[in-house]
């Protein structure tokens, strides 16, 4: 069956918009787009509970696009829960991220891999710093007036790193920290950046994502942090012309996981993929809100996040916006977001968010779907000889594959196939 | 030469409104080679009997036995009674959310063989197998059942019972929602498994259309919870002719006795 909805509407809509807010009604969409998705019908059969909003009231806001920016965290409000971006956020739980000055020294930070690349640590005078990001939230502006250096990772122009760069991020201690890295692809350069997340840690982060025009660069953000860690990055990425810039999202660990990738198109002719897995255990909180702007014409940009939740009060967040502004002609945009639960007492929140200002585009659709694996799911397998403990890891395996294989870093595969693995194991499943 | 046998089987499920009684003392013994046709109006138990031989959870026996060659089913989980030879086409096959059907019919088998089978043989085996069912080569990287229509998920049932190899096949009404060429499309599956001489099959059915192309030794009749009638092919004749009111009336009788 066909899962692509293409919507083609010449007028200015906006799918998927708070609750409280009107809603232009398009044939076909429901908030959730969750219709669009026969995973999700057939989930619906057995009794699936939706995927819920928050349940405060919710400020709402016009557009995506008039979200407020700035460097400065006196230019942001504190923090109630009651913000559209805040609202599905356990803010008791930021370990003071967005009310505490940022004083620790945050995780070390280690690059290795590629010897043909550059690596600077420089202050945050730079004139670097800025060139990809502002601040659109709170801890993030925090973050931004509380780092003293920034680790830079250069790809020289027309240079291929001759193997993948990792970036160790490593926490000791968990006095809230606040951390600035960029990565920047120059003309025509191409590389596969990890940013490789372990340890203790409270940590608020910027990561800034420069590409420039032609480069190819893949960064893959892998939060694999002790149980207790508390972690909020925005990772933004500002893209070139005929760039292709891949972005993956790997949460598996950490007591609450926060990250706001986005990806700004600021010429034509550019592609984006921003692919996510998470993996939520009991009581896990991991969430990831996206951003795609298409602010010029003629790019594309495909959005494929997958978690899988497992035990007691585990918790996810999706929310998806994508941006097709009056000038985006020839725009090509597809989101989806699926959710596998493996057990009862599971929430998982899906949102996409689709806001198109001009009718000439080549295709835009979304689609969030969350199914539960349930009793009769396991009985058809195991009808078939398979044992329960197999049926419940080929389930979850097939699932997030799809984002694993896109990794294409064969030792981070097999190492995430391996966490994988472990999460199972460690749920009894 | 193998042999099914239940005995006196009680079955009952926990509903809303209590417990709720569906088989009232079945009986019926299949071997090998022998192809048995269930038939009953709706809401007579056919399915609550091929659902408590595979074993889902949902029922509950009360009292009798299901033995495989001496050997106790009941005892048995899900899974061991597939090892043991079991297969159940199901009447509303789910599907399966992230398993692709390849990865899905490998796992199986290996599961039931109890080794891997060689990979050479078993895909041309499932190649050959999907064409001979006319099920389109694209299926096999699809999600098991995902999005599949009513027949084709029938059709993958079947595919599933060729390449498994059952001691014993029991097919829940994989005639409904087929149309003719369908319909025989999967007779002969079926029939292809059992000429071999190796399976003994229990055919569940609404409709005497599918005896057409698969002649069942004996046919039974189902009526609320017992088999109410037993013949040979003949008894399938003349359900065609006559329809099940028959029973139905007898049965008010001795429900009003
Ligand atoms: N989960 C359930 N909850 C309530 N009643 C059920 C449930 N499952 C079965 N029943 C009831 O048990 C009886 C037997 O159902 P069963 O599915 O075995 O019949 P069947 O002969 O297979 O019917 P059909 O020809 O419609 O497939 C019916 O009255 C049915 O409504
Ligand atoms: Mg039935």
């Amino acid at each position: 069956m066909a899962e692509t909805t293409q919507i083609d509407t010449s007028e200015k809509a906006r799918i998927g918009a708070p609750a409280d807010q009107e809603k232009v009604a398009i044939d076909g969409f429901t908030e959730e787009g969750e219709n669009l998705s026969p995973f999700n019908a057939g989930s619906e059969q057995h009794g699936l509970k939706k995927h819920s909003h928050g349940d405060a009231p919710v400020i709402p806001e016009a557009s995506r696009g008039e979200r407020l920016k700035s460097y400065k965290l006196a230019d942001f409000a504190p923090l109630t829960g009651r913000e559209e971006d805040w609202r599905f956020t356990p803010l008791k739980r930021l370990r003071g991220l967005h009310d505490q000055p940022l004083t620790g020294t945050g995780p070390e930070v280690r690059v290795s891999g590629a010897s043909n690349i550059r690596v600077e640590t420089v202050d945050r005078t730079d004139a670097r710093v800025g060139t990809a990001s502002i601040p659109e939230d709170r801890v993030a502006a925090a973050a931004w007036e509380a780092f003293t250096e920034a680790t830079v990772v250069t790809i020289p122009a027309e240079t291929e790193a001759d193997c993948e760069v990792t970036i160790a991020i490593t926490g000791t201690d968990e006095t809230p920290a606040a951390q600035h890295l960029i990565i920047h692809a120059e003309k025509f350069s191409k590389a596969v950046v990890v940013l490789d997340h372990q340890g203790k840690t409270t940590l608020a982060q910027n990561v800034e994502m420069i590409i420039d025009d032609g480069a190819q660069l893949t960064v893959v953000s892998v939060q694999e942090w002790d149980d207790d860690a508390v972690h909020a990055s925005s990772q933004q990425a500002r893209i070139g012309r005929d760039a292709r810039f891949k972005h993956v999202v790997v949460s598996l660990g950490g007591d609450l996981v926060r990250l706001t990738p986005s990806s700004r198109f600021t010429a034509p002719g550019s592609e984006v993929e921003m692919y996510g897995l998470y993996f939520a255990d009991a009581g896990q909180h991991l969430e990831q809100r996206l951003l795609v702007d298409h602010a010029v014409p003629n790019c594309k940009s495909r959005v494929t996040y997958k978690g899988a939740l497992q035990g007691q009060d585990a918790h996810t967040v999706w929310v998806g916006d994508v941006l097709i502004r009056k000038e985006a002609e020839g725009t090509d945009t597809y989101e989806t977001n699926r959710n596998l639960l493996l057990t009862d007492g599971t929430r998982s929140d899906s949102v996409p968010n689709l806001e198109i200002e001009t009718g000439l585009i080549e295709g835009a659709g979304h689609a969030s779907a969350t199914g539960r694996f349930d009793d009769e799911h396991l009985f058809y397998l195991m009808a078939r000889g398979i044992d329960e403990k197999t049926a419940r890891r080929l389930v979850v395996r097939g699932f997030l594959n799809e984002v694993i294989q896109q990794i294409k870093v064969p030792v981070l595969e097999e190492r995430l196939t391996e966490a994988v693995e472990r999460e199972l194991a460690a749920g009894n499943l | 030469m193998s042999t099914l046998e239940i005995k006196d089987l009680f079955v009952s499920i926990e509903t809303d409104q209590g417990t709720k009684q569906i088989l009232k003392g079945v009986s019926l013994t299949i071997n090998t080679g022998e192809t048995h046709a269930i038939m009953g109006p709706n809401g007579s138990g056919k399915s609550t009997l091929a659902s408590t031989i595979a074993g889902h959870p949902r029922y509950t026996v009360d009292s009798g036995s299901i033995t495989l060659d001496g050997e106790d089913v009941l005892a048995m989980s899900v899974d061991r009674r597939a090892r043991a030879g079991l297969f159940l086409a199901m009447q509303y096959p789910v599907e399966v959310p992230g398993v692709t059907m390849t990865n899905f019919l490998r796992t199986a088998k290996t599961a039931l063989d109890g080794t891997a089978p060689s990979l050479r043989h078993w895909t041309k085996d499932v190649k050959e197998a999907m064409t001979q069912l006319r099920i389109d080569a694209d299926f096999a990287q699809r999600n098991v059942n995902e999005g599949f229509s009513g027949g084709e998920k029938k059709r993958v049932e079947i595919l599933q019972l060729e390449l498994f190899k059952p001691r014993f096949a029991i097919l829940d009404e994989t005639d409904s929602g087929l149309d003719v060429d369908a319909l025989k499309v999967v007779a002969e599956g079926v029939n292809r498994e059992h000429s071999k001489g190796n399976m003994g099959t229990m055919l569940i059915t609404h409709y005497t259309r599918i005896l057409r192309y698969i002649k069942p030794d004996f046919v039974h009749v189902f009526i609320d919870g017992r088999i109410a009638e037993e013949g040979g092919s003949e008894l399938a004749d003349r359900l065609e002719d006559e329809g099940y009111d028959r029973f139905a009336v007898q049965d008010q009788t001795t429900a009003g006795a």
